[in-house]
């Protein structure tokens, strides 16, 4: 009996480490990008603070946030820095409780009243002085694709909007040959995947086809998908099910195209097709209009930009601070953080994470915002 | 005081000279302290667990009322789910179906399996096999359902396509079992996530069932087998009529894992986008409750959407006590003939 029980311990163990082992192997961004601590963290060391900073906010930016926030601390050993990623959302509304130092947002504050409150006003009144929104990390949008045999892929907004509003049903479509010509199209129908859940990328995304498109995308642009396909949960979702799905297409953060080898269209929004790079990426951020006054460097995105090199579906994530904290070492603390995560090194390494470094002009701007912040 | 095999004896039914039954004990204590202790400690768990479903009741309720007035569709018929703005329309007619639809299959597929497997262990197999085997099945409730949503996502919906492809050519005529044209791949559809939850259900199934065919009176059993009965015959003669209620309940226990798994549905379940036509096939997408839920509550920041989300929750608290009532019902009724 006892050897028999042995036996069942040993067999129950081995199909445990089994079932474990594969489970283990996700796929993961950690690319050891932890490259620009060193030089980063130098100048950085010159302001440590001692203690903690809890943000909150945006899920888009989370790994920028974390990026910075690591080489941050790896420079500054008695510094913490914590991001809690509930949703910009959730975000704001903890800022204006006073339950964190922060708010980490993919819009900026709105000052039209919406549910009884200007979110701009309450901020105001929060921190006894203006709120800023900084813009600090750009996630572009890539339209993904998994066709077999295309390897380039063009997209207008139009074609992009007809395809997602299920007017396009299949790749060879004339409208999309039109654009993409000296490549061969299969006939396989097109699979559209959206995000089931309510997200920012979403709004980003239909924000772009129903500025850019001319009339071809009239849904309102929201937080919930509009448009035609098949709902999966979160971007790695539909990044997984455009993998397995020959014909897929859907629109998701850089970095999960990346790390799903999946195809990513250009976009010929007018001046040429477009390729998405950090650099056309950053073209885009520099064509946005500047929408607040000052330091509060709300940007107004030109979706339809028809400049060359600019790459124009993206979302920015904003750091929204309080200009002059009530606690005066917070904001000391704010300022010394902030400006590690605006400077140029800490911006490069977020490329290899799937963001868009902030142009120079941008960045001198941010910067120089910072620097304002007390 | 004699007792039967079965634990119950006519005596233990008979009230006692003092008009009470034997079984209920004349409740008096000692009254040290260890019997207070215990007493209390007893009761107040008691009323904890009810005024704990209570208290989930009131605040369901409470958070829904706002949202449901605010509602400008039908909440019980309505298809729609938009609860932005200061419009909002929503309805649980899909998620209704969705849920149940899925459940059904999980039970379909769940119950005859888990009983199937339950006799083979308690009455086919060697005892150096029931023990493993009822072990192994045990294991399987031990695996959290994200596990089994991965696994269907990565590895075991592939091999449902064929046989989705097979239901569809054999039982296409029937709406119920048809492939859509431009339809979800086969390991989103509500049919794929009926069998990851008849997986994820079969361990509890297995479980009770096992347990009940186990206490079957030997003397029930030998006098089948005496009678000229073959071991089938004795199973269903005096196996399965003593078991029936315990399955019954198995099956109702498991069904109500199955109407609140959320996780493993979420991950695998492809939603419909907006203005989807209603399709009665199983080899369509959709959304259950508790998905929906997971799916909208991160982002819902207003009194209205979170509201809606909680209406939602409340149907499937509803539903859930529905079903463990009727479940109540058929037991109840089933052992006037089965003792």
């Amino acid at each position: 009996m006892k050897t028999l029980r042995l036996g069942q311990l040993a067999s129950i163990a081995l199909v445990g480490s089994i079932a474990l082992a594969g489970c283990g192997s996700d796929n993961n961004a950690g690319t050891g990008a932890t490259a620009g601590s060193g030089s980063s963290g130098s100048a950085a060391a010159a302001d440590c603070f001692d203690g903690t900073l809890n943000a909150e906010g945006s899920s888009a930016q989370k790994n920028a946030f974390e990026e910075a926030a690591a080489s941050y601390t790896a420079a500054c050993s008695g510094a913490t820095v914590n991001y809690n990623p509930t949703g910009s959302g959730a975000g704001i509304k903890q800022m204006l409780a006073g339950q964190v130092d922060f708010a980490g947002s993919d819009s900026a504050l709105k000052t039209e009243e919406k549910d009884g409150v200007v979110e701009s006003d309450a901020a105001a009144q929060v921190c006894g002085s203006p709120a800023w929104n900084l813009p600090m990390v750009t996630g572009p949008i890539a339209i993904a694709y998994n066709v077999g045999g295309v390897d380039s892929l063009t997209l207008t907004p139009t074609v992009a909007a007809d395809i997602f509003n299920g007017k396009i049903t299949t790749w060879n479509d004339p409208k999309i040959a039109a654009v993409n010509s000296g490549v061969t199209l299969p006939a396989t129908a097109i699979k559209v995947f959206f995000r089931s859940d309510e997200s920012g990328t979403t709004e980003n995304f239909t924000k772009y086809l129903a500025a850019a498109s001319d009339g071809g995308w009239t849904a309102e642009p929201g937080k919930k998908w509009t448009g035609k396909g098949e709902g999966k949960e979160k971007s790695s979702g539909v990044a997984e099910g455009v993998k397995s799905t020959d014909g897929g297409i859907t629109y998701v953060e850089w970095s999960y195209a990346k790390d799903n080898d999946l195809g990513v269209a250009k976009i010929d929004n007018g001046g040429g097709a477009v390729e998405l790079t950090g650099e056309t990426v950053g073209k885009a951020v520099e064509a946005a209009q500047p929408d607040g006054e000052g330091n509060d460097l709300r940007l107004k995105l030109d979706y339809a930009t028809k400049e060359a090199g600019a790459y124009p579906i993206l979302l920015v994530t904003y750091e929204i601070v309080c200009s002059k904290n009530k606690d005066a070492e917070k904001g000391k603390n704010i300022k010394s953080f902030l400006k590690h995560f605006a400077s140029a090194d800490v911006q490069k390494s977020l490329e290899d994470i799937g963001y868009a470094p902030l142009p120079a002009s941008v960045q001198s701007k941010v910067e120089t915002a910072i620097e304002a912040l007390s | 005081m004699s007792t039967s095999i079965t634990g119950r004896s006519a005596v233990d039914e008979l009230p006692g000279p003092d008009g009470r039954s034997p079984l209920a004990g004349d409740r008096a204590g000692t009254g040290r302290l260890g019997d207070r202790l215990f007493g209390g400690a007893a009761t107040a768990s008691g009323l904890l667990v009810i005024a704990l479903v209570t208290l989930v009741g009131v605040f369901l309720v409470a958070q829904a009322i706002p949202a449901l007035q605010a509602n400008q569709a039908n909440f019980l018929t309505s298809r729609e789910w938009a609860t932005a703005g200061t419009s909002p329309r929503f309805g649980i007619v899909d998620l209704l179906w969705a849920t149940v639809v899925t459940s059904v299959i999980a039970m379909a597929i769940a119950v005859p399996l888990g009983v199937a497997i339950a006799l083979f262990i308690t009455q086919y197999a060697p005892t150096w096999l029931s023990r493993p085997a009822a072990a192994t099945i045990d294991l399987l409730a031990a695996v959290p359902s994200i596990v089994f949503g991965f696994w269907g996502l990565t590895i075991a919906g592939q091999y449902f396509e064929p046989v989705a492809g097979v239901i569809d050519a054999a039982l296409g005529w029937i709406p119920f079992f048809a492939e859509s044209e431009g339809g979800p791949s086969a390991k989103s559809t509500l049919a794929f996530a009926g069998v990851i939850l008849a997986i994820m259900v079969l361990p509890i199934v297995t479980a009770i069932s096992r347990e009940v065919f186990a206490q079957v009176p030997t003397a029930h059993k030998e006098g089948a087998l005496a009678l000229g009965a073959t071991q089938w015959e004795m199973i269903r003669t005096a196996v399965l009529p003593f078991g029936k209620p315990g399955v019954i309940s198995a099956a109702m226990l498991g069904l109500g894992r199955a109407l609140g798994e959320t996780l493993a549905v979420t991950i695998l379940l492809s939603a419909l986008n907006d203005g989807a036509p209603f399709s009665s096939s199983i080899f369509n997408g959709g959304a259950t409750f508790a998905s929906k839920i997971a799916l909208g509550i991160q982002e819902a920041n207003t009194a209205t959407s979170t509201g809606a989300l909680i209406a939602a929750g409340l149907v499937l608290f509803v539903l859930t006590f529905v079903v463990n009532a009727i479940a109540r019902v058929v037991i109840e009724r089933r052992k006037a003939f089965s003792e």
